[in-house]
């Protein structure tokens, strides 16, 4: 991706879950290799099995068959909360720890990986400069004072804290207004590309994935039906639903996903 | 009223027992409610039978209880400390199970999501969360339990109740006055002191 990228490649080989009681497996059978730096948005309707996906990686939900390899190696051989340390996660609901400021919301995975407490300042003030809230002004804040655009950045940048080598995103924008998410996604594509994390972004946003994404990997009943660039899909849906999905207004997408996001 | 202000000091040492009466209760109360309220909310079939338990202990008429714990422990502060502690159990139990159930599911997704362990997400974020409603319950078994420790005086336990019950074996109706106004006081100090104190945790 960039040459400081310090992003991990994500593997998924056969991966199927099947909950208890489902008459069909959420996920199944799902082979895909997300590279080394790579922006890849699992996109498709609700119930696809995307965030199902998206939550095997960091072990949340553990597959009934198949393996997940984080630069080569098994999950599972990893202990579940150092592997996810090294993950960064942020979800649609955001989650920020009600009791604690900004400041102490970002520190949360760097305490406890013990970093001493001048680099975690350190930290804290250089994530925020980053996601644009001014350190000064926002560190002693409570979630609580935030809105919901702010709040997502903190998310953001509590997610990045320990410097992970990948980063999952469950629907990150999808409860903020349009100009607030268009925001946020020029942030996190400019923080990707900063940073060179390995991004996997769930979305049911044809618009957001067409934007965002390097690889989109399009998902339907549990399945993935296509993965390819954002050009790629648009020009050669593999097939009807694929077609259908992005096909409203194709030309106009078109646009949007030329559009040069920053100097991308 | 005469009997209170011409008698200060004795309802001030009375009161002062009965404040330590219902402090000791409530804090071991919470050394066995806080346990038993996170196994309550953890496991629903469990925390039924817990919560049946408690709330069937919760019936027992007090003066009952007493007789029956006086049979096995004899007189005094301790008898009077373990009746305080059984009742408080069913306030107190509700009140951290109501408290973790309603911790925003998004929070523990995103504890367990950025790697903190199973008893980290419990100290570090449930149970803060779960704070206020914990102390609303903690605020109301207060408050019951002042006044059913005047109670407790019948069986030597000290504390306002003797003042009570002094009035009631001599007919001095100034000491029943004196010592229910000062349990009425207590309970509703201790009712403003511990909702200042939820409305400082509130988030």
């Amino acid at each position: 991706m960039n040459e400081t990228s310090r992003g991990a490649q994500v593997d998924l080989r056969g991966v199927s879950v099947r909950y208890a009681n489902a008459a069909t497996p959420a996920v199944h059978d799902v082979d895909l290799t997300i590279e080394a730096g790579t922006f890849a948005v699992l996109l498709g309707p609700s119930g696809c099995g995307k965030s199902t996906l998206l939550r095997t990686i960091n072990r949340l939900v553990e597959p009934t068959a198949g393996t997940v390899l984080i630069d080569g190696g098994d999950v599972r051989d990893r202990e579940v909360t150092e592997l996810r340390r090294g993950i960064g996660y942020v979800i649609q609901a955001v989650g920020l720890f009600p009791h604690y400021t900004v400041a102490q919301n970002i520190a949360v995975v760097p305490q406890l990986l013990g970093w001493d407490r001048a680099r975690i300042e350190r930290r804290v003030d250089e994530l925020l400069a980053s996601i644009r809230l001014d350190p000064a002004t926002y560190r002693e804040r409570k979630p609580r004072e935030l809105s919901g655009g702010e709040a997502q950045r903190v998310g953001v940048a509590r997610a990045l804290a320990a410097e992970p080598q990948v980063l999952l995103m469950d629907e990150p924008f999808a409860a903020v207004d349009a100009i607030v998410r268009a925001s946020l996604q020029d942030e996190i594509a400019r923080v990707h590309q900063e940073f060179g994390t390995t991004v996997v972004f769930v979305t049911h946003d044809v618009d957001e994935a067409l934007r965002l994404a390097d690889r989109i990997v399009v998902m339907h009943a549990g399945h993935v039906v296509q993965t390819g660039a954002p050009a790629d899909i648009l020009e050669h849906p593999a097939d009807d639903f694929v077609r259908h999905l992005v096909g409203v207004d194709a030309q106009t997408r078109r646009l949007v996903a030329e559009r040069p996001l920053i100097d991308r | 009223m005469t009997y209170l202000l011409s008698h200060l000091d004795r309802v001030g040492a009375l009161l002062g027992q009965h404040v330590v009466l219902v402090g000791v209760s409530l804090i071991l109360a919470l050394v066995f409610a806080l346990p038993l309220g996170v196994v309550a909310a953890r496991a629903p079939r469990t925390g039924s039978a817990i919560l049946g338990v408690t709330g069937a202990l919760y019936t027992i008429p007090s003066l009952a209880l007493l007789a029956l714990l006086v049979a096995v422990m004899g007189l005094g502060t301790p008898t009077a400390v373990v009746a305080l502690v059984i009742y408080a159990q069913m306030i107190l139990v509700r009140g951290v199970v109501a408290g973790l159930r309603g911790v925003d599911p998004a929070l523990v997704d995103a504890a367990r999501g950025l790697g903190l362990t199973a008893r980290q997400t419990l100290l570090r974020v449930e149970l803060p969360a779960a704070l206020p409603v914990v102390l609303g319950g903690v605020r109301i078994a207060t408050v019951t339990l002042v006044a059913l420790a005047t109670v407790a005086a019948w069986i030597d336990a000290g504390g306002l109740g003797t003042l009570i019950f002094e009035g009631l074996k001599t007919d001095n109706a100034q000491k029943i006055v004196a010592g229910s106004l000062a349990a009425a006081a207590l309970a509703i100090a201790a009712d403003l002191a511990l909702r200042a104190a939820e409305h400082a945790v509130k988030t």
